[in-house]
């Protein structure tokens, strides 16, 4: 079964191109990565797959149903999570659940056991507006498990996030993956979509480059790898990792200069500098 | 209606933690009690701070916190999120609208019940107040509508409150200012106020109220149309 699935989706705001011929398809219980710097089009492409915008042209399924076309209750059953989406800062954790649960007859137990999922149980009656960055994020994604939805769209989840905040999420995410929940999540954090996806797709000026698991991508795209050798008196040489290169590495090591050596895998990051030219995190 | 009973759910908690919002409510109806029991002048006519207020109050309070709900919700995106969740934009319009206009009631509840109206004098004044509540009620709709952002409705919310809510006492002391205001709703329903003290209702006035709110529902929907609730 096909969760999500984009055919030629392109979006221009005016006579701004977002959005060039975007196509992918993603099976049930993935978790797919979309990739790509700020200003890429990622919000946008969500937007479009959730059906809160008209594509240009093309046309965007959820569960093979049109995206404009979802019905209410076929909306219950995927989850949002968006910036743009705000929680109600004066009530508390608890509130802000319960109107979304009043919205769709979900009882209270539900609420409960979704504050618990993202470890925000102790702080059901604080008001929203008093939560750190972190527990704002994690309240924002317990409205998107809040209707135990099968398909969740997370744009960002981890932005402006600490290091052990992100990591807190990253374990909510794989944990909602167990459940057999298919995932489509943006970020610009290339180690968190090598962590996290199944499959990723570079997004650059809204076109996707590639797309394919994060370890194949870096396989695929190997002219990046490279051997660096420390030497003795404090140095660093860098040599492509081709055959060519034995030689004068044996050379080195036979002379007794190398104190260390490691080889440089290409990372999602040098993936993306090969293919565009530019850095991801700009 | 689930939506636009969670949405009034919503709103209730909210009241007394929304100061904006808490004290458009309560403002004249305590200022009405105060003044009724603090100030005594023989020659006042009976009621006078009572239906004073009360006009301020309904042309003030129902246009101010709808306008400070509604941009508050556009704003920081809650709106966004409670459309996402299948909320259609008139349940919550009428989720807010009937939040205000509770609100605005138990308000002029208040404002009778600590003055000494009979039952039926009462009764017309809760009458003309739950009528005159929604016209304000649209005007704040329209300025939250039209809108970008709080800042944006807060600076056009004040001179249209100040407006409606002062016309009527502006009116008291200025003949042509009165010429005019004769035409609008708050001065019109002052009229009906001091008529429900005699225990009657003018067909003029009602005529001119009908064709207020026939014009600011106009407005609302073309409002409404052009910009739609995000
Ligand atoms: N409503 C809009 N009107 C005009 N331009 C927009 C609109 N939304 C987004 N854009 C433009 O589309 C581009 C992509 O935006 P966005 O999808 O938010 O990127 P990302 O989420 O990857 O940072 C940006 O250049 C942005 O300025
Ligand atoms: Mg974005």
């Amino acid at each position: 079964m096909i969760a999500v699935s984009a055919e030629h989706i392109e979006k221009a705001f005016c006579a701004h191109t977002v959005l060039r011929d975007v196509s992918f398809s993603i099976p049930q219980g993935e978790i797919f990565g979309l990739l790509g710097p700020s200003g890429s089009g990622k919000t946008t492409l969500i937007k479009i797959l959730t059906g809160q915008l008209a594509p240009t042209s093309g046309s965007a399924a959820l569960f093979a149903t049109r995206s404009e076309a979802l019905t209410i209750s076929q909306r219950r059953g995927v989850g949002i999570m968006m910036d743009e989406f705000g929680v109600y800062e004066r009530l508390s954790c608890f509130d802000n659940l319960k109107v979304f649960a009043a919205l769709h007859g979900i009882d209270r137990s539900a609420i409960q056991k979704t504050l618990e999922a993202v470890g925000l149980s102790d702080c059901a009656k604080i008001p929203a507006g008093k939560l750190s960055k972190g527990m704002k994020s994690r309240l924002r994604l317990a409205r998107a498990f809040l209707t135990s939805p099968q398909l969740i769209f997370l744009d960002e989840p981890t932005s402006g996030l600490d290091p052990a905040a992100a990591e807190e999420i990253h374990a909510m995410i794989a944990a909602q993956k167990k459940r057999g929940v298919t995932v489509f999540l943006t970020t610009h954090d290339m180690t968190e979509a090598e962590k996290l996806c199944d499959r990723i797709a570079l997004l650059d000026e809204g076109r996707i480059l590639v797309s394919g698991p994060p370890a194949e991508l870096c396989r695929r795209y190997n002219r990046l790898r490279q051997i660096t050798l420390r030497l003795s008196d404090g140095t660093e040489l860098s040599f492509p990792a081709d055959p060519a290169s034995a030689p004068a590495i044996c050379a080195l090591i036979e002379q007794g200069r190398m104190e260390t050596i490691h080889s440089s895998e290409p990372n999602l990051e040098s993936v993306f500098m090969t293919l565009t030219g530019n850095k991801l995190n700009v | 209606m689930r939506s636009v009973v969670a949405v009034l759910e919503k709103q209730i908690k909210d009241t007394w933690k929304n100061k904006t919002v808490l004290i458009q409510f309560l403002m004249f109806p305590f200022m009405t009690i105060l003044m009724n029991h603090t100030v005594r002048i023989e020659t006042m006519p009976k009621h006078f701070f009572t239906e004073l207020f009360a006009v301020m109050y309904l042309g003030m309070a129902p246009l101010v916190s709808a306008t400070s709900i509604l941009s508050e919700e556009k704003e920081r995106g809650t709106l966004r999120a409670l459309l996402m969740a299948g909320v259609k934009p008139g349940e919550y319009l009428l989720g807010v609208g009937l939040y205000v206009w509770t609100g605005c009631m138990i308000g002029s509840l208040l404002m009778v019940f600590f003055d000494d109206y009979t039952a039926k004098q009462a009764s017309l004044f809760l009458l003309v107040a739950a009528l005159g509540i929604p016209f304000s009620l649209v005007i704040g709709a329209c300025v939250g509508i039209a809108s970008r952002s709080q800042m944006a409705a807060t600076s056009l919310s004040v001179p249209l409150m100040l407006l409606t809510s002062f016309l009527p006492m502006l009116a008291m002391f200025n003949a042509s200012v009165e010429a005019v205001a004769r035409y609008t709703y708050p001065q019109q329903l002052k009229v009906l106020l001091v008529d429900a003290e005699r225990g009657m209702i003018g067909a003029g006035s009602c005529l001119i109220l009908l064709g207020n709110g026939l014009f600011l529902l106009v407005l609302f929907m073309i409002l409404y149309k052009k910009n739609g609730l995000e």
